[in-house]
């Protein structure tokens, strides 16, 4: 489904964000995509849909070349779905306003439809009341939910999470990451950048570490939380787990 | 100071046969009235354009944007107003030169195309602030769903910018009421002009510029007051700067 083979990127002309990452999700996988910061894990899953250019290398998304300059981007990335870490709803749009927008801009769907669609995924999600809310007017743990459901309601081929819960309180983190992992049991293609390793644990096919912009680990989850190989893999492990 | 205080020269008939002086300052006003709001419409749609260019990741339309902004916004209304109403029907080609100096109510068409380019300079640093102002990831949500940088700014970013800017904008609005009565150099008889006449022919120079002072007032706060309701109209519930 993703195919990522020795992409390098890099931010002006000295620093290089990524290097030489290759991996893959399968059709039905959950990858997880961790390491310390700044080491490119948002930058990587960035250029999955070309929201982040990068010089070398190639990704390939369900046969398509991301970064070929034939490709129609915006029909591309409108097959996958994102959720970004500060839930990036439209402020001036109704919850069902937000779930609407692209699927009817981008899609072509008709209000009625999109409307329909609209309201099933807020019901999955548990907000079908706060339809007619603004984003502002609701807990960050919501919103992260609604973006979820916003970006269901393309019907995605895969999903890719930038740090879902980094923004949310502990006491909202759960009621994310249990839609999360109902996705996961559903069979959707995700692909998660994220410091819970309680979802990785649970849910998670394989996990890759990244360090420097480079993929230090990729391993099925058994192996990295049974015995990662690389030293960075066990330090960040044991810093994150211990407590 | 020997002067001869008349209130009433407001309700005598003026010399020019059209009515009473007042009559010929409300006259100013409908013209004052009329610039305005055609170059604020030019300054709107104009600034909007060139606002919106600057914040296009594009380098050329960038910089095409600044080379605009920067050239109408530094050179003085006054000298403007002189090259389009003096200056531009001599350097063009001879028949157009004629048709620009015979073209009627040329005064009025200088003017606002004028005014409405040296305020929509203002417009566009404006516009460029609200969209600047806005998270990056609004646009990197919008574009992750699939739609086209041109339905990014339509239906997410513009929006909320123009909500952002409707106070500085107000105050733009304002500034182009104000600098229409810089026309009166090219022969724009507007409120400025019929208060000069008014004192060319009464003498009255004290209550001519009163009289056109309130007047200009008066507008001026019909506009405060009309923007403040269009402010809360368009506010976001719960969202902090619609408040």
């Amino acid at each position: 489904m993703i195919e990522i083979s020795h992409v390098d990127k890099w931010y002006g002309p000295s620093f290089q964000a990524l290097r030489d990452c290759t991996t893959s999700v399968a059709k039905g996988e959950v990858v997880v995509v961790c390491g310390p910061s700044g080491s490119g894990k948002s930058t990587l899953i960035k250029c999955v849909n070309a929201l982040e250019p990068f010089q070398a290398g190639e990704i390939i998304l369900d046969g398509i070349k991301v970064n070929d300059p034939k490709t129609d981007l915006p029909k591309l990335r409108a097959r996958v779905g994102m959720v970004f870490q500060h839930f990036e709803l439209f402020p001036h749009l109704k919850i069902i306003e937000n779930l609407c927008l692209a699927q009817e801009k981008v899609l072509g769907r008709s209000h009625d439809e999109a409307m329909a669609k609209a309201a099933k995924l807020l019901d999955r999600v548990g907000l079908k009341d706060h339809a007619r809310k603004y984003p502002a007017e609701l807990s960050g743990g919501q919103q992260q939910r609604v973006a979820i459901a916003r970006a269901l309601a393309m019907d995605p081929i895969a999903m890719l999470f930038d740090e879902p819960t980094s923004a949310l309180d502990p006491e909202m983190i759960s009621e994310v990451l249990d839609v999360m992992v109902d996705l996961a049991r559903e069979g959707m293609t995700m692909m998660v950048v994220t410091h819970e390793m309680g979802f990785a644990s649970k849910v998670a096919h394989r996990v890759i570490f990244m360090d420097q912009g480079e993929i230090v680990e990729d391993a099925l989850k058994t192996d990295f939380f049974g015995s990662p190989r690389s030293d960075r893999a066990q330090k960040f492990l044991s810093k994150i787990l211990s407590h | 100071m020997n002067y001869h205080w008349n209130w009433s020269i407001f309700f005598e008939p003026a010399p020019n046969g059209t009515g009473t002086y007042l009559d010929m300052l409300l006259s100013g006003l409908l013209l004052t009235i009329e610039t305005s709001l055609c170059a604020w419409i030019i300054a709107l749609v104009f600034g909007a354009v060139v606002g919106v260019m600057r914040t296009l990741p594009s380098k050329a339309a960038s910089r095409i944007g600044f080379a605009y902004v920067e050239f109408f916004r530094n050179m003085p209304l006054l000298v403007q107003l002189f090259i389009w109403f003096f200056v531009l029907p001599e350097i063009v080609p001879q028949d157009w030169g004629l048709w620009l100096k015979q073209m009627p109510h040329a005064p009025f068409y200088t003017a606002v195309i004028g005014i409405g380019l040296f305020m929509s300079a203002r417009v566009a640093e404006q516009t460029r602030a609200g969209v600047n102002s806005l998270p990056r990831g609004q646009k990197m949500a919008a574009t992750a769903l699939g739609l086209t940088t041109a339905q990014t700014y339509r239906y997410v970013l513009l929006p909320m910018a123009f909500r952002i800017i409707m106070p500085p904008l107000t105050s733009e609005f304002l500034s182009t009421i104000k600098n229409t009565s810089v026309a009166i150099t090219i022969g724009l008889i507007e409120l400025t002009g019929e208060a000069r006449a008014m004192q060319e022919f009464s003498f009255q120079v004290f209550e001519a510029f009163t009289g056109a002072t309130v007047l200009y007032l008066l507008i001026n706060i019909v506009v405060v007051v009309a923007m403040r309701f269009l402010e809360r109209s368009i506010a976001i519930p719960g969202y902090i700067t619609g408040k």
